[in-house]
């Protein structure tokens, strides 16, 4: 017979100081310390009981090849063990690292709140970076960019705020000038013209953008076309 | 004029034994030759000049300098391991300072200095700097307690100065410029400097020249505000290097008006500058696209670490397909398994692989399995040092490693997920621990995760005979686990448990073999109070403190202890103890 006390999971230290711990008296072991599942399993109000025989018998129908996940993220002090200096450093990171499809994380990880994608200008000294949700349209982002780059001028979106592609001598036109036109890196990894999508598209699929010369920009422009062709 | 009433006989066979114990530089050696006789003991203690101290605690500094007379170099210890997790108290101690004011006193001479988990302040670190004069080599791993001003001392004051070196360090922020303290007016010594733990920003300029006048440096290891084209002008400075941190091998997004309008770094000129480096770390703020810059210099390297960078599985190989000779390699597990795969194509000749978690939650998907782990034990069978970290596993494939790298010396498995047992089979990952005691032979380092009942303890004792550090947690059914360990791993050296239902009768069983070890470390188990005092009763060389972590207020566990940890002094308890510290 299995001892079921292998499959108990625990949500925390014994004597440990958690939110969650429950109220103890007296000795107090680990085999005592109680996962909440289980309680709302059960209905056992008693979790300073040390008789775990009802709690084993009503998990004894259970397979033990079910994994019982405790309900929420347990906050076990010093647990895995990843040292302080490596934890501080990746919990920077995910703070400013831009949001990438590659990272294999928890489905909704970290860093789904913001969008954060490098902008660099040519020319200028430096870079900044983004977060995309912020902003609600490409009117909004370009206002924040000209703040950003003060030199830097956009050129006409036009009423829906998506720069035209099907005409094509409009569009020649604003990669002729001396202007600088914004281009980004899409999921597949394609420099494009901003403003060929739907603003919340552009959001989901930017990866980085770069403010170029209208004229070095031309290239993009029959690419940019032809993946609106697609889409549309 | 000798003090010793020896006959001068005595003393020529004593000098004779000393010109040749010179030679002997293995410190387990020469502990058996101090062993052998008063006259051995003191040709050894005459002759020693590299001095390893596993527990601060274990002596008093003034031992050390009545002992041993010539040192040139010493490398001391201080909080045990379990520290870096939060589990020990902040100021419980580890302080260098008692030791630097005495060994400043006594060994003129010292040239090499290397402490880990110590606390180092500033005031120390200028003692350093003024007191030896030829000093050459400082290294700090795991220190805390002092910040750039104390660097800059030693910058300014130790013109011999080969080797700084500050590992995973906590240093306070004091936003003082010490690259600049390192004299301008003359090429320097460096050899190796490595910053790359330091969160502020270093003044480039002077980095810059100070590298430019360090012909012998080899060994260079940037922080994570070096961008990536500051790095390359650094690299065109120095293609001697063989050991390189790359710092952020990224664009740098602050506001320097001194950096030349922007450009795309050049790549494939700088690296193929640095045809001799060997050992590459770093990538702390990673653009990806910049990656393949490394290709020129993948097949010399013997060390990757990447494992401060979100690199995927394509990315990852793209890479690690060049890297034939590695022999070290630590990553995420963002590389998932397939990336795993790829290692395990590629890197034939591996030795040690370290793969961290990206998401240290318990729940997370895991993107590293068992799948991972059993690629990498086919394809690097040289293998003798593996750390893991992973959200499921199974025995299959924990003995398939057993079996397949029979060179592993260090086998440490974190499954994150407590208690998990074996996914498939639903059973505990006894046989898969069991069999890594039994098949590695050459084991000496072992850390257990998952469910795991008594039998695995079982095992470890009976096989584990050369084990010398065992890491437990959340583990076993009560107390005969720790029994079988303590009466079985005669070679058991260090100990660190917690969360484990191991009480006063295991702890007892131990009692043949305490005095024999560095420490054991016992947190949130079952021992009680009685039990601990019965201990330091039966063991007066023992040392045995009882505390708690800061965080526990309430959550009384009765007569449990929070955490014991002991080991043997021959100068008594020590008397830095703060006051949440009871030694019994």
């Amino acid at each position: 017979m299995m001892h079921l006390k292998e499959t108990e999971l625990c949500l925390g230290l014994p004597g440990g100081g958690e939110a969650d711990t429950l109220k103890v008296n007296g000795k107090r072991g680990y085999s005592e310390t109680v996962d909440l599942m289980l309680n709302l399993q059960t209905n056992d109000q008693s979790s300073s009981s040390t008789d775990l025989k009802d709690k084993k018998l009503q998990t004894s129908a259970k397979n033990n090849k079910d994994l019982i996940k405790p309900p929420a993220k347990a906050q076990v002090v010093g647990w895995p063990p990843v040292r302080n200096y490596r934890k501080n450093v990746m919990a920077q990171k995910s703070n400013t690292e831009e949001v990438t499809e590659k990272v294999v994380t928890t489905p909704g990880g970290s860093g789904s709140a913001a969008a954060f994608v490098k902008v660099s200008m040519d020319g200028a000294p430096y870079l900044r970076k983004v977060d995309l949700k912020l902003y609600e349209s490409y009117q909004q982002l370009s206002d924040a960019l000209a703040k950003m780059f003060s030199s830097f001028t956009m050129g006409d979106y036009g009423s829906q705020g998506m720069i035209d592609f099907m005409n094509e001598s409009k569009l020649m036109d604003l990669l002729n000038s001396s202007e600088y036109v914004p281009s980004y890196e899409d999921k597949d990894g394609d420099w494009m013209l901003v403003g060929d999508v739907p603003w919340q598209m552009f959001v989901d699929s930017c990866k980085r953008l770069r403010i170029m010369k209208g004229s070095d920009a031309i290239g993009l422009a029959p690419r940019a076309m032809e993946k609106c062709k697609n889409r549309c | 004029m000798s003090k010793r009433l020896i006959s001068g006989a005595d003393q020529v066979l004593e000098n004779v034994l000393e010109n040749v114990l010179i030679f002997l530089t293995s410190r387990r050696d020469r502990n058996a030759v101090s062993l052998v006789c008063k006259s051995w003991c003191r040709a050894e203690a005459h002759t020693r000049s590299d001095l390893f101290i596993g527990n601060c605690y274990a002596v008093a500094p003034r031992r050390v300098t009545d002992r041993f007379k010539r040192l040139r170099s010493v490398y001391l210890k201080g909080k045990p391991r379990f520290a870096d997790f939060s589990l020990m108290p902040a100021d419980w101690g580890a302080h260098f300072t008692p030791w630097v004011y005495v060994m400043a006193g006594a060994y003129r001479a010292l040239e090499k200095i290397s402490l880990k988990r110590m606390l180092v302040t500033d005031d120390d670190l200028a003692v350093i700097a003024k007191s030896f004069k030829g000093f050459k080599e400082l290294v700090l791993v795991c220190c805390e307690g002092f910040g750039a001003r104390g660097l800059g001392v030693i910058a300014t004051e130790c013109r011999n100065l080969r080797v700084l070196e500050l590992n995973e360090d906590e240093v306070l922020e004091d936003e003082f410029d010490w690259i600049s303290c390192f004299p301008s007016d003359c090429t320097t010594s460096l050899e190796s400097l490595c910053f790359d733990c330091l969160e502020s920003p270093v003044n480039f300029e002077a980095l810059e020249k100070l590298v430019a006048r360090s012909p012998l440096l080899k060994k260079l290891r940037l922080n994570r505000h070096v961008s990536i084209q500051q790095l390359y002008r650094l690299t065109s400075l120095a293609p001697q290097l063989t050991d390189l941190g790359t710092g952020a091998f990224g664009l740098q997004d602050i506001i320097d008006p001194q950096q030349p309008a922007y450009q795309e770094p050049d790549h494939g000129h700088t690296f193929a500058a640095c045809k001799s480096i060997v050992c590459l770390s770093g990538f702390r703020d990673l653009a990806h696209e910049y990656l393949p810059a490394i290709f020129p210099i993948c097949a010399n390297l013997t060390s990757l670490n990447l494992s401060y960078a979100h690199v995927d599985a394509q990315q990852l190989k793209s890479v690690i397909r060049h890297c034939h000779k590695l022999r070290i390699f630590w990553t995420l597990d963002s590389i998932c398994d397939e990336g795993l795969q790829a290692v395990a194509n590629a890197c034939t000749d591996l030795r040690e692989l370290r793969v961290f978690p990206t998401d240290p939650s318990e729940n997370a998907e895991g993107p590293v399995s068992e799948t991972g782990l059993l690629a990498v034990s086919l394809g690097c069978r040289k293998l003798q040092s593996i750390l893991y970290f992973c959200q499921q596993m199974t025995n299959a494939a924990v003995i398939a490693m057993s079996n397949n790298c029979p060179d592993l010396e260090v086998f440490r498995l974190c499954i994150i997920g407590r208690y998990r047992p074996d996914w498939v089979t639903g059973q505990p990952m006894d046989e898969g621990f069991g069999a890594i005691v039994k098949n590695c032979k050459k084991l000496t380092r072992l850390a257990v995760s998952g469910l795991l009942t008594d039998r695995a303890f079982s095992y470890i004792g009976q096989y584990g005979k050369l084990v010398r550090t065992l890491s437990v947690a959340f583990a076993a059914d009560g107390d005969t686990g720790l029994k079988y360990v303590l009466e079985g791993c005669t070679n058991l050296q260090k100990l660190e448990i917690r969360d484990s239902p191991f009480g006063d009768s295991g702890l007892q069983s131990g009692l043949h073999h305490f005095y024999n070890m560095r420490f054991v470390w016992l947190s949130s188990c079952r021992v009680t109070k009685q039990g601990c005092l019965e201990v330091a009763r039966r063991l007066p060389k023992l040392v045995v403190e009882v505390f708690r972590r800061d965080e526990e207020d309430g959550g009384e566990r009765g007569d449990f202890v929070n955490t014991l940890y002991m080991y043997r002094s021959l100068d008594g308890p020590r008397a830095d103890a703060p006051q949440f510290v009871k030694i019994l």
